[in-house]
């Protein structure tokens, strides 16, 4: 059997209400997404046992860390997870190695399954260790938090919002590492966050909150591309594609993508990278536009065929977002209503999709 | 030599009095602490109250009710009677927990405020870096708090040396047994030894002014009780 996270969890107060019945996949990252209030970060304090849901079940790998039916709750000290909150959260009267070995001397060596070395060398803080933590900077002392939790050797792995405390450039500094420990370690990992593009980029499973309730839930790249969903009406709709490096063109410097089942390919221009590599990439609706003809008088790269799957107005009344479907691999366009009409817009027509900007995630 | 043997007599025991109520304040003022910064119950009120009242009261009130409560018929004294300890009202033992229902805010207060200021958080770090609630009180929360300590410390000690009145109720005079200092001058002052009382006074103004600069200097730019 997989490995799966399962947590049934109910709870209410006085202004805010959370019904959820959360089924995840026991490896790679989900993500909890939603607006603040949406009571994702109340279903990891759940999860970590630092908030007690009246009604809940929590499973995690076969092991029950609470069951309200049975009164049985498991302490958060006796829960094998790793805990990254908003804030790096430091004890302040520790050095940064103190702070790294806290959870490390508390876990018994035949379990301890990352080493001081490796968790430093995978987060780049093997020069801060001697210091304070109140001499480092937001994105140093956010890395120390993220390798003081994988040395407790979590069997699952919680990170609240661990960006949103940093500004622009310290984020970017610290997602490199966090695509590191998604494609390094094993750990399964439940990362809430408001930040489309940090999901986008990290994320395999998806989970849509909503007030307290689970609105989706799903593999990202099928969630994201869903019209139903509000997620593709925000400016920043688009779709995640799992690519594959298939050529590089040394002379233009244009990287060739192909996509995932198929002999489409899209190119962008890029370093040089090896062929095989898998590449997530993100198209945003807004880049998309659609064509009855090939069109091949154009400045733009990526031309698609595509069929179209279905389409929707989108918040205002101006746009329609269409799904496309590319020989396999959903996209998303956001067109004017009045080039729908104009294309006679329908499901199953046969269009080309131009491409005016592809993303490489990483 | 300007003080004589029962100068130093009393200084003798000013210092072991103190040094015994705030050692006995930090054993028993350091759990109370904790649960005033982190109860939710209704009882909080109360018992902060009940805690702060000897910064309020006549050390006169206080004495009145302690000697009622330690003499033959009180009922801790019947109980110390019951146990074959006698009583310990004019007694140092007296005087001990006399000084430990006076200087308990003292030594409650910086604490309980140590306490609240750590906040949620490092607790909840510790746990999920598994951490029993034990553990993350001696590793996280003690080291936090240590301002905190070392403010009520000298706090508690500080006081209980210029206690007055509460022993004068339940202590009486007995030289060498619970003649302390504060006492000592009183009774220099009847007798109109003012060059003795003089030595006394100086001293202990002193003493409080120092440790007093001592607690104020090492907290630069924070306020002393917290």
């Amino acid at each position: 059997m997989a490995a799966m996270i399962h947590a049934r969890l109910k709870l209410a107060r006085d202004d805010f209400s959370l019904d959820v019945d959360l089924q995840l996949p026991g490896r790679g990252i989900s993500a909890l997404f939603g607006h603040s209030g949406s009571g994702k970060t109340t279903c990891l304090r759940c999860l970590a046992g630092l908030e007690r849901a009246t009604e809940a079940y929590i499973e995690v790998n076969g092991e029950i860390w609470q069951d309200s039916r049975r009164e049985h709750f498991v302490a958060p000290h006796q829960r094998p997870i790793g805990y990254v909150f908003q804030e790096a959260s430091l004890f302040a009267h520790l050095s940064v190695l103190a702070n790294l070995t806290f959870g490390y001397k508390r876990i018994p060596a035949q379990l301890r399954k990352v080493s001081l070395e490796q968790a430093c060398e995978l987060l780049g803080i093997e020069h801060l260790l001697e210091r304070k933590p109140a001499t480092l900077s937001g994105g140093e002392a956010q890395r120390v938090g993220i390798a003081r939790a994988l040395l407790s050797s979590p069997q699952l792995l919680l990170m609240d919002e661990p960006l949103a405390a940093l500004d622009g450039p310290r984020k970017r500094e610290i997602l490199p590492y966090l695509e590191r420990l998604h494609s390094e370690l094993e750990i399964p990992l439940i990362y809430v966050s408001h930040a489309q593009d940090e999901v986008a980029r990290l994320a395999d499973h998806l989970v849509l909150l909503e007030q307290g309730k689970v609105q989706a839930s799903g593999p990202i790249a099928a969630t994201l591309a869903r019209l139903d969903l509000p997620l593709a009406q925000g400016d920043d709709a688009g779709v995640i594609i799992e690519g594959q490096v298939s050529a590089y063109n040394s002379d233009y410097q244009l990287l060739s993508l192909q996509l995932p089942h198929s002999d489409l390919q899209v190119r962008v221009a890029h370093e040089p990278l090896a062929v095989g590599m898998p590449l997530r990439l993100k198209v945003q609706a807004r880049d998309v536009s659609l064509s009855l003809g090939a069109d091949q008088q154009s400045s733009i790269l990526n031309r698609l065929p595509v069929t179209v799957s279905g389409h929707r107005p989108a918040d205002n009344s101006a746009h329609v977002l269409v799904s496309l479907d590319a020989a396999g691999t959903t996209l998303l366009a956001r067109i004017t209503r009045y080039s729908a009409d104009q294309l006679k817009l329908h499901a199953g027509q046969s269009l080309w999709a131009q491409i005016k900007s592809v993303a490489l995630l990483g | 030599m300007p003080l004589d043997a029962s100068d130093l007599g009393a200084i003798w025991l000013t210092f072991k009095l103190a040094s015994l109520t705030t050692l006995i304040l930090l054993l028993i003022g350091t759990p109370i602490a904790w649960w005033l910064a982190r109860t939710r119950s209704w009882l909080r009120g109360p018992v902060g109250a009940v805690v702060a009242l000897p910064l309020v009261l006549p050390p006169t009130v206080i004495g009145f009710y302690l000697l009622l409560a330690l003499g033959p018929n009180g009922w801790i004294g019947q109980t110390t009677e019951a146990l074959g300890l006698g009583t310990v009202v004019f007694s140092f033992s007296g005087l001990v927990i006399g000084s430990v229902v006076y200087s308990m805010p003292f030594v409650v207060q910086p604490l309980q405020n140590a306490f609240s200021a750590i906040g949620e958080r490092p607790l909840e770090v510790a746990a999920t870096l598994r951490a029993s609630p034990w553990d993350c009180f001696v590793h996280v929360v003690l080291p936090l708090a240590r301002p905190g300590f070392i403010t009520a410390s000298i706090l508690g000690f500080a006081h209980t040396v210029g206690e007055f009145g509460v022993v004068l109720m339940i202590g009486g005079n007995i030289p060498d047994k619970t003649r302390v200092v504060s006492v000592q001058i009183f009774d220099h002052v009847e007798a109109m030894e003012y060059l003795q009382a003089h030595w006394l006074a100086g001293a202990m103004l002193v003493f409080s002014f120092l440790v007093l600069l001592a607690l104020y200097s090492s907290r630069r730019g924070k306020s002393a009780w917290s």
